[in-house]
């Protein structure tokens, strides 16, 4: 019986993640922020990099997994922001409290919105460094785990950073300085373990494809465990 | 619960207690001056610099104390049990020690680098776990400084210590096996004799007992400030009030 119930409110707890989750993506479809505008700001920052280091000298395919990520994280703020934001407009907020959604629900909803515009940010700025820093990709298999773990890993924390600052004053402000020192090592991992898909020793990266892991589903965790309370005082 | 925070605790420890915390701590600072400075005999390779790890290392010890003792106190503040504006003010006093120290110690390193490594910074692990341990809690007080309902803010700011120190050992552990070329800690170490000379061990721990003791009374200096800012946002808010109401308040 109770097992059963469990295994009743685990379906819900999916069945409402993906309610919140779609909304999200159809507001996207809609207003296309992400597709208009944060994602030509990512290639913008991966084109402003060869200005930064010479293009001439082969800096940009060494440095290109870094880029990549940076390029990545400055995008992941501005989804964080936008994720928020929506839920500003027109009382969105209480509506989405009062339709009496679980919080660890509406967390992964949001986290898997988040992750799945990434995903694609991910893939165009992907070809953009292939194109234009002259990248090769030797171990394809490593490139996508690395790519999975960091995307859900920026996700989820993104989100919970998010509603942590959300209603907030100050809140574009504090977000980054918030979310960026705990994302440092996520940034160090898939950097590294890019480096070693892309160039040399693919099998060397999988230590840090675990770690990315292990942070992934840590903040998932906590995400799905403190969003509710969060959510409540966010005004 | 608004009403249950006032006759919480106004202060950390007894007068008494403070006073006498207060004299041991400037006591065992003079002490720390005197064998830092005289006392302890040069080092044989780094010379003179080699005096400053003994505020360096006392001042990385603390800030690690502090943080820890942020994260303890948020989660006793966040367990129903135990909860209480006390742990609230804890973990913002001592966080906010916490980052002073960890500037101190950045600093401090920095001095005593360009002298005995010949570089002001080295991307080495413990350097920059720290420097990001110190960016970590530098946005956990620009956090606490925004105003809100007590309760709920309390609430809010005790999350993100413990989600912010859980980030604590993934930082380590990534920076570490990234790039390693900080030397061994040598206090904690279990052979500590052969490696350090007998007085400069002592002042060692000299050092480490004074900055304690000082942590602990700027701790209780701080929360005390804490229970008066309190005091002065209630003030203010009455007055508010009585200024759109129009009714008079008294003295």
């Amino acid at each position: 019986m109770s097992a059963d119930g469990e295994r009743e409110s685990t379906a819900n707890l999916w069945r409402e993640a993906a309610l919140v989750a779609a909304k999200d993506l159809r507001i996207e479809a809609r207003a296309r922020v992400t597709l208009g505008q944060i994602l030509p700001f990512g290639l913008l920052v991966i084109l402003l990099f060869a200005f930064a280091l010479d293009p001439d000298r082969g800096i940009l395919a060494r440095a290109a997994p870094g880029l990549f990520w940076i390029a990545v994280l400055l995008a992941l703020l501005l989804a964080v922001g936008r994720s928020f934001a929506i839920e500003t407009h027109h009382s969105a907020r209480d509506g989405l409290r009062l339709a009496g959604l679980d919080g660890g629900a509406i967390f992964l909803g949001k986290a898997a919105a988040i992750a799945i515009q990434l995903v694609v940010l991910e893939v165009v700025l992907g070809v953009g460094v292939v194109v234009l820093y002259d990248v090769n990709v030797h171990g394809v298999g490593v490139v996508l785990s690395t790519a999975l773990a960091a995307t859900v890993g920026l996700a989820s924390t993104g989100t919970l950073y998010g509603v942590l600052a959300a209603g907030l004053r100050l809140r574009e402000t504090l977000l980054p300085l918030l979310l960026l020192p705990v994302l440092a090592p996520v940034m160090l991992g898939a950097t590294r373990a890019f480096e070693d898909g892309l160039g040399g020793t693919p099998g060397d990266a999988w230590p840090w494809v675990a770690m990315l892991a292990v942070f992934a589903v840590l903040y998932t965790a906590m995400g799905v465990l403190a969003f509710g309370a969060l959510w409540e005082e966010a005004t | 619960m608004m009403d249950g925070t006032r006759d919480q605790k106004d202060q950390l420890l007894l007068p008494p207690v403070r006073r006498a915390l207060g004299v041991m701590t400037a006591v065992s600072l003079a002490a720390l001056v005197g064998f830092g400075l005289w006392g302890a005999p040069p080092d044989a390779v780094q010379g003179d610099a080699q005096r400053l790890m003994y505020l360096h290392v006392p001042a990385a010890w603390l800030a690690y104390l502090a943080f820890f003792i942020t994260a303890a106190a948020s989660a006793l503040f966040l367990w129903r049990r135990t909860r209480s504006p006390v742990w609230d003010r804890v973990a913002g006093a001592s966080a906010e020690l916490g980052v002073m120290f960890t500037a101190l110690a950045l600093v401090l390193g920095a001095v005593w680098g360009k002298p005995v490594w010949g570089i002001w910074w080295a991307w080495d692990a413990r350097l920059v776990s720290t420097a990001l341990l110190f960016f970590l809690f530098l946005g956990y007080l620009a956090l606490r400084r925004i105003p809100g309902d007590p309760v709920g803010a309390a609430k809010r700011n005790a999350i993100a210590a413990l989600i912010a120190f859980v980030d604590v050992p993934i930082v380590h552990f990534s920076v570490e096996w990234w790039r390693t070329l900080h030397q061994q800690a040598t206090v904690f170490s279990p052979k500590l004799s052969p490696q350090i000379h007998g007085v400069m061990g002592l002042t060692l721990w000299m050092g480490t007992i004074a900055f304690t003791l000082l942590f602990v009374y700027l701790l209780d200096r701080r929360y005390r400030l804490a229970v008066l800012e309190e005091g002065r946002a209630e003030v203010e808010l009455v007055r508010a009030i009585a200024e759109r109401t129009g009714v008079a308040v008294g003295p």
